[in-house]
């Protein structure tokens, strides 16, 4: 009985739908008693805004993780890939749970398939940020001395990028609120413009350290460069997807 | 004729029986839909919610209950089929009072959210084609009553539509949505208090021997709105301001604002369900006591008896007060995504439309009116997510309503005519 119960647990947020459960003797329907407040789904912005705050709080933990793998201190870069990993698995048991909250049949301010792409897009950054830990500390990959000061900056613009797509994403509450019209639009469309803006720094940075990459490049081991360069290119991708997530958000405003 | 005599009050205090415990079943599971918004916005407490429902539905049934009574009772089947035979209509009437109050109840039971006003149309068009004829049903009259279930929650839509646009251009999408809110949303309240007053004055007063002619009428209404604009006003003065509370959605200083809204709002809706469902009850009962009172003759202008809306809106009361709670608490729980200034838009359209479909006599529904006005502010993109298929089962349960409330009023009908003939 009690295992039974403890069974159940984890399926009380997914079944939020339905919280009414009053009598829910149904036959057939779920349905509560006689109320039409089974109308009101629940709504998925709250969720979509807790999934990029996990995402945004799982990449701004690869800050501490380049500065322990430049101290060659391979034990906290450990700690700190756990601790990305662990973010990155909440957040897809969040996207998860979301993608549950919207069964088809909602009637929705946001298209449904536009919503499980932002959603979609999000979780890429999670995912990138993972691959970029664990690919470093799988090799024991040290970015260059000569470059670090340079990648530190290239990082923290990249992950500017990822905290303006949160602030965006922050701003579906507001935008709910006015009805997507009107100034919190523009609002939203500055920011949106802003990352755009972020990303193309970012692009700017990557061809520097290249750069500067290709001119060391003969004092290193080939296959640590080859894969120097992966992560340049993957940590480029943070920012891209940050920037996506904007170009969807651009798209959700003009329907 | 002998029947009406001997057995006439026992039939009037049998119908008045059933009469009192289906307002007792709308007061318990209706108002859940008319009160809910209110309580699942937060911008009331449950207590809060059942006082302002008993208090105004009570008021809303007896003020300006009187129309819909009337369609009810005889607006639908033909009196002049039943001139001789007056006992058949006493019958049917009770048997459609039993029969849409044992459907209210097995609904309930398995949570099916079905249309009272369904029921008990059903039921009396069911009776009358089936024990008496096809033609004693006022078919014109029916398809009018069917045609305004379709109609209604479309205008309600429309209206809260446009509600909804409204308190956006004035307020949210301002540069100073705070001081906006503060003096558009006495506006809102005006239009509340006038509409509801000017429907009840104009159509509603006469049996409590009150006359109004238009002019004054009008002048009532407008009085009523502003009185209660300038209270609405005092009360939104005395809400604190919090800056901080604007940090994480920097429209929450607004919404409540327009949670005082919502309390007027609220007994707007109250009202108007009190005014138009309380037929539903004592419709039938009406017709019942006026042909005993008149020894069997079926008058075409009689008078209600004093004492069968206040019957009703007590019925309606002590359900709520009851049972109303207990549903009300679980649907508290339930929407907490609907803020104040999505669930006063509506809630304000949904209280007109009915209002004025019971100045006109037409029995609607309120909980379609009202779904019809949320779907309306969804489609303002105002509501994070709408469940459609929820709103397609309502929709199925109030079409099955139709001939399951006329079926069963039918085998109830040919059952007491045998246990008194």
């Amino acid at each position: 009985m009690c295992a039974k119960e403890r069974y159940h647990a984890p399926n009380i947020a997914i079944q939020a739908n339905n919280l009414d459960g009053y009598q829910t003797k149904t036959i057939g329907s779920i349905m509560p008693i006689n109320s039409i407040f089974g109308v009101f789904a629940k709504s998925p912005i709250q969720p979509i805004q807790m999934h990029m705050d996990k995402v945004a709080a799982c990449c701004d933990l690869l800050v501490p993780f380049f500065e322990a793998s430049y101290k060659q201190n391979w034990t906290e870069a450990e700690e700190v890939r756990k601790e990305i990993s662990k973010l990155e698995k909440e957040a897809d048991v969040l996207k998860r749970e979301l993608r549950l909250t919207l069964p088809k049949g909602l009637f929705m301010p946001i298209a449904r398939g536009d919503f499980i792409e932002l959603v979609n897009r999000q979780d890429k950054i999670a995912n990138t940020a993972k691959d970029i830990s664990g690919r470093v500390l799988g090799r024991k990959l040290q970015v260059p001395s000569e470059i670090t000061q340079d990648f530190m900056v290239y990082l923290q613009r990249c992950l500017d990028a990822i905290k303006q797509a949160q602030t965006a994403i922050n701003e579906l509450d507001e935008l709910l609120e006015t009805g997507f019209r009107g100034r919190e639009v523009d609002v939203v469309t500055k920011m949106i413009a802003e990352l755009a803006q972020i990303e193309d720094d970012t692009d700017t940075l990557q061809i520097r350290l290249r750069r500067k990459l290709l001119e060391l490049e003969q004092h290193h081991n080939p296959v640590d460069i080859m894969f120097l360069y992966k992560i340049l290119e993957w940590v480029g991708q943070l920012a891209d997807h940050s920037e996506l997530i904007g170009t969807q958000l651009e798209l959700i405003l003009v329907r | 004729m002998e029947i009406l005599s001997s057995y006439g009050s026992m039939l009037v205090i049998f119908a008045a029986a059933v009469g009192f415990l289906m307002a007792w079943g709308i007061g318990a599971n209706d108002v859940a839909n008319a009160m809910g918004t209110s309580v699942g916005s937060k911008a009331l407490t449950i207590k809060q919610a059942i006082i302002i429902a008993m208090i105004f539905e009570f008021a809303g049934a007896y003020l300006a209950g009187g129309e819909v009574t009337s369609t009810i009772r005889k607006g639908i089947i033909d009196a002049s089929f039943y001139v001789d035979q007056p006992e058949l209509l006493v019958f049917g009437m009770t048997a459609a009072l039993l029969a849409a109050g044992m459907w209210l109840i097995i609904a309930s039971y398995f949570g099916w959210p079905v249309s009272t006003t369904h029921s008990i149309v059903g039921a009396i068009v069911g009776f009358s084609a089936v024990g008496v004829g096809m033609d004693s049903v006022v078919w014109s009259g029916v398809i009018g009553i069917v045609g305004s279930w379709i109609i209604t929650p479309l205008i309600s839509g429309i209206i809260a539509y446009f509600i909804f646009m409204s308190s956006q251009t004035l307020i949210f999408n301002t540069d100073h949505p705070i001081q906006n809110a503060k003096r558009y949303v006495p506006l809102y309240m005006f239009l509340a208090g006038f509409i509801l007053s000017l429907v009840t004055v104009k159509k509603g007063l006469k049996h409590i021997g009150l006359h109004f002619t238009s002019n004054e009428s009008l002048l009532l209404a407008i009085a009523i709105g502003v009185a209660i604009a300038v209270v609405g006003k005092i009360f939104i003065n005395r809400i604190k301001i919090d800056p901080l509370a604007d940090k994480d959605m920097h429209f929450a200083n607004v919404e409540k604002i327009f949670a005082v809204l919502m309390i007027v709002t609220a007994c707007a809706m109250a009202f108007a369900h009190g005014s138009n469902d309380v037929a539903n009850a004592i419709g039938p009962l009406a017709a019942v006591v006026s042909i005993v009172e008149h020894d069997g003759e079926i008058v075409k202008k009689a008078v209600l008896a004093w004492w069968i809306l206040p019957l009703g809106g007590i019925g309606i009361v002590l359900g709520l007060a009851i049972f109303g709670k207990r549903v009300m608490a679980t649907i508290g729980q339930g929407i907490t995504h609907l803020t104040p200034s999505r669930g006063f838009a509506a809630e304000l359209a949904a209280a007109s439309t009915v209002v004025i479909a019971s100045g006109t006599g037409l029995p609607i529904s309120t909980t379609q009116t009202l779904v019809g006005a949320v779907l309306g502010v969804g489609m303002a993109r105002g509501i994070a997510a709408l469940n459609l298929g929820v709103v397609r089962n309502i929709v199925i349960s109030w079409v099955v309503t139709l001939p399951i409330g006329a079926g069963l009023s039918i085998i109830f009908f040919y059952m007491l005519k045998a246990v008194f003939s």
